[in-house]
């Protein structure tokens, strides 16, 4: 497979994931604001800002977190600049995926530029999920499992496991003024399955481990981090190395992190979750950069002289 | 519910041949049962078709851009008939154009016997813009240089096919033929259902072997890749779906990169070889080393690894001459030159303006003709005549003078018409037709209908989609489905759920139907090439040698039989024993052998491989 479609495979997996993970966390936000009459806006506008890496605004209004969050164009950190990014990178591959899967994106993108949309950013919301949930499930339903899926399953483990961590970071940092775990475990979609797994018995240490450490949730740090570990498991093996005898940089970064939150005591690890989460942040990003380095090599430049 | 009168009660016959509506103002036969099927739709549910249809070719990405804009391509939903036996003089036509071409390029590039026999001045030649010394000697290996072309036909007032020009570099369009297909089955599927189109969907797969049948020697299981200018290239949509449906890469300029006079494409483990490249990149992009030296957009070095024999470039570099606008006034000529043989399709009259005398009378008529720049394509810097205003002519005027090399002149050709849904109505409106060729090597293979393009605003002539053209599906009819005949479904009974409904699925027909066409065809084809044996190459039947289910000690004998064939007979008896396939099959692998091996051994010594 050309190394410029296996970057665009990878990304086009980080950024639908990415739509979906950050069209979660404002609707559960902005749900709270509705619900709570006691919330304060600005505290959980900037909250969130926060935990999404933007600067705060200056008012710290609903809206203004809508635009940088939801509907800026410019950045691929927006539900919507992120569906573009995904859309304009599946153009570019679209002889590779199934043509299921690019009308997929297609039609959201489409759907995603229209005006009428931004009057109504609830059901915009959770319209997203559905289209990124249908983008999964046909690209499960559709794809082989071959170098492509792997690395767009890549992709999407990785931006995953960074965004539970950028969020429990955040609350960590912010303590009691923060979200409440409940309101966390709502914005990775991990609620109701952490309800059952505890049987309504909520506490805090308890939902950190479940977001954290439940090996079953798959939209849990370590299913994430399992699952990222496994496809570049799978690539290597594909180009005939085998990581396991020589792990290569990204494997190794995973694979420690997820070592620790696996056999550290949980105590431990609770005590101090910004640090873990910092370093998970940390692994993340050395592990992309080392993706790229391995398969992604934008090649030596060749210069020719006319003489 | 509207009735007919309603849609064609305004529908006015002009001067051009109408494809629908004969003069008294019947359907002609072709188009009885679509005709029909129009007036029982009215135009309100015709206009929503076409809404759905555009809304599909926006999901679907089925575009094309128009100043970095993506628009869905405009498809009109009346499609364009054409009857078997129009069809097949254009098949035939055009094969004999595609033949002609081919040898036209092989001299152009060799020996210029053209030129030495008078037929071509050589000046014609060597100032076309696309004419490129840098191809010459660079020889394809099957003999192919025009892989894929698109030869514009437009129907006159009198009814009969012409050609308008050739396209023998990178035409474009055979996407939207299959996708226009796709989408109008639907739309039509009652027709459909009473008449028997030829269908269209194998292209792919005729592409592809084709260019497969055109790697360098001695390559068993050729890498072939599409190269593409990238994602803002109009006709990106074209190529990416052209990838997918061959099943190869879809390669940009930077994937490239050649080096040891062999091209690679950067690959998530590493390199590979490429062995055919199908590239969609003009002449000037291709190889910064040998044209323009800006160009991000091809692999530099490519030309080089193209004369060394390692990779195929088609459609060949170069090409652009045969397109040339003054060398297709020469085309009939050349025909007659090289096959010895009557044009099949005619050349629209035409006017060489480096004749003194031909220059005076175009500059007095200017007013009623049609003046073309010879290198053009997408119809840039065509001036219409009778829609130009003073000043316009009296530029064009002096254009002419100082440059009679670069243009040519023509009658303004009322294009035949077909009737198109402008708002709520149903008008006429202009087409012309671009059929699809392939050739590999051993046949020239034309796809069935082509690109119907057609001028949207009302009588215009001009019908690129640059210029605010759409196209039409385009069926070519193979006879009338005969419900009699269909042969009855088999009864598949099950325990559970009791037999299957007799009723044959729309699926289950098509694959019937195109098995049938693709019978039909190959026999057809047999009987113009050879009589007895099947056109395919005598690689396949190597291919059959080794896959054959024969023992262990069988399949020996008949390699070492081929053997001792390749290395005690000489060429001569080759060759002849290879036409008498049928006879002696066990003789058919020889000749593959002998060419790849011939073409093998005279790359070797052949001193054009030091540079």
């Amino acid at each position: 497979m050309l190394s410029r479609i296996a970057e665009s495979l990878y990304w086009i997996g980080r950024y639908v994931e990415r739509a979906e993970d950050t069209s979660r966390i404002v609707d559960v936000h902005l749900g709270l604001l509705l619900e709570d009459p006691w919330a304060p806006e600005d505290v959980v506008c900037a909250s969130l800002l926060s935990a999404m890496g933007h600067e705060p605004t200056e008012t710290g209004r609903r809206g203004e977190v809508l635009d940088a969050l939801v509907w800026d164009t410019s950045t691929p950190a927006s539900v919507v600049g992120a569906i573009a990014a995904a859309r304009e990178n599946a153009r570019r591959t679209r002889e590779v995926i199934s043509t299921e899967l690019w009308e997929s994106i297609n039609v959201t993108w489409h759907e995603s530029q229209r005006p009428g949309r931004r009057a109504y950013p609830h059901p915009f919301l959770s319209w997203v999920r559905e289209r990124t949930a249908a983008f999964n499930g046909v690209a499960d339903g559709t794809l082989s499992r071959d170098e492509a899926f792997h690395f767009l399953v890549l992709g999407r483990s990785i931006e995953r496991a960074d965004m539970i961590a950028r969020l429990a970071a955040a609350r960590a940092l912010a303590g009691t003024a923060g979200p409440s775990w409940v309101t966390l475990l709502q914005s990775c979609g991990a609620y109701q399955a952490f309800l059952r797994s505890a049987r309504g018995a909520i506490d805090e240490r308890r939902s950190a481990e479940f977001l954290l450490l439940d090996p079953l949730f798959p939209r849990s740090l370590m299913s994430a981090l399992v699952v990222a570990e496994r496809c570049l498991d799978d690539l290597a093996v594909r180009h005939g190395l085998d990581d396991r005898m020589a792990p290569r940089q990204a494997h190794r970064v995973l694979g420690m992190i997820r070592s620790e939150l696996e056999f550290a005591p949980p105590a431990e690890l609770l005590e101090d979750v910004y640090q873990v989460m910092e370093r998970v942040q940390s692994a993340c990003s050395v592990a992309s950069d080392s993706i790229a380095q391995r398969y992604f090599p934008h090649g030596v430049v060749t210069s020719w002289m006319v003489s | 519910m509207p009735s007919m009168a309603d849609l064609f009660d305004g529908y006015e016959l002009g001067a051009a041949w109408d494809e629908m509506i004969a003069r008294d103002g019947t359907a002609r036969a072709p188009y009885r049962l679509l005709h029909e099927s129009i007036q029982r739709s009215g135009a309100q549910e015709l206009r929503a078709g076409v809404d759905a249809l555009a809304r599909a070719y926006l999901d679907q990405g089925v575009t094309f851009d128009v100043g970095g804009e993506e628009r869905p391509f405009p498809l009109d939903i009346v499609p364009r008939v054409i009857d078997d036996e129009s069809w097949q003089l254009i098949e035939r036509g055009v094969r004999q154009r595609v033949a002609t071409l081919e040898a036209f390029l092989a001299d152009v590039y060799g020996n210029c016997r053209v030129v030495a026999d008078g037929v071509v001045p050589r000046t014609v030649i060597t100032t076309s813009k696309h004419f490129h010394r840098a191809a010459h000697g660079i020889e394809p290996p099957n003999g192919v240089r025009v892989h894929v072309s698109g030869i514009d036909l437009i129907r006159g007032e009198d009814g009969g096919f012409r050609v308008l020009e050739d396209n023998v570099r990178v035409p474009s369009g055979v996407s939207y033929v299959l996708a226009n297909r796709a989408a109008m089955r639907q739309q039509w599927a009652e027709v459909l259902g009473r008449v028997r189109l030829r269908p269209v969907s194998h292209y792919p797969q005729r592409l592809l072997a084709a260019l497969r049948a055109a790697a360098p020697a001695g390559v068993a299981d050729p890498c072939v890749v599409v190269l593409t200018p990238g994602v803002y290239n109009s006709a990106y949509f074209e190529h990416a779906w052209l990838a997918r449906a061959m099943g190869v890469e879809l390669v940009e300029g930077r994937d490239l990169l050649c080096s040891g006079g062999v091209v690679r494409m950067r690959d998530t483990s590493g390199e590979r070889r490429v062995d055919v490249i199908y590239r969609r990149v003009d002449d000037e992009y291709l190889d910064p080393v040998q044209f323009r030296a800006d160009s991000t957009l091809g692999c530099p070095g490519l030309l080089i690894a193209a004369r060394a024999g390692n990779v195929t470039v088609a459609n060949a570099v170069g090409n652009g001459v045969a397109d040339d606008k003054l060398i297709y006034t020469y085309l009939p000529d050349l025909v007659r030159y090289y096959l010895n043989e009557e044009p099949v399709l005619a050349n629209v009259d035409t006017w060489r303006l480096e004749d003194p005398a031909a220059l005076e009378e175009v500059l007095d008529r200017l007013p009623e003709l049609v003046v073309k720049p010879v290198d053009g394509s997408g119809g840039q810097g065509l001036v219409m005549g009778p829609q130009a205003d003073a000043n316009e002519l009296e530029a064009l005027r002096n254009r002419l003078i100082a440059d009679p090399r670069g243009w040519i002149a023509q009658p303004v050709v009322q294009l035949s018409t077909v009737p198109t849904l402008i708002g709520d109505t149903i008008a006429p409106r202009h087409v012309d037709l671009r059929p699809f060729a392939v050739n590999d090597g051993d046949d020239v293979w034309v796809l069935p209908g082509g690109l119907t393009r057609v001028a949207l605003p009302q009588g215009s002539l001009v019908v690129n989609s640059s210029q605010g053209g759409g196209s039409k599906d385009t069926w070519v009819l193979a006879g009338e489905r005969n419900p009699g005949s269909a042969r009855a479904p088999e009864r598949v009974t099950t325990v559970a759920h009791g037999p299957l409904p007799a009723i044959e699925s729309a699926v289950d027909l098509e694959i019937r139907q195109q098995q049938q066409q693709q019978q039909q065809a190959r026999s057809s084809l047999a009987g113009s090439v050879a009589p007895t044996a099947s056109p395919r190459s005598s690689r396949d039947a190597c291919l059959s040698l080794r896959l054959a289910p024969l023992g262990p000690r069988g399949g020996r004998r008949l390699f070492a039989r081929a053997l001792i064939a390749l290395v005690v007979t000489p060429r001569r008896v080759i060759t002849s024993a290879g036409r008498e396939r049928s006879s002696r099959p066990w003789l058919r692998p020889v000749a593959w052998f002998q060419r790849t091996s011939s073409a093998a051994s005279g790359r070797g010594a052949d001193p054009r491989t030091a540079d």
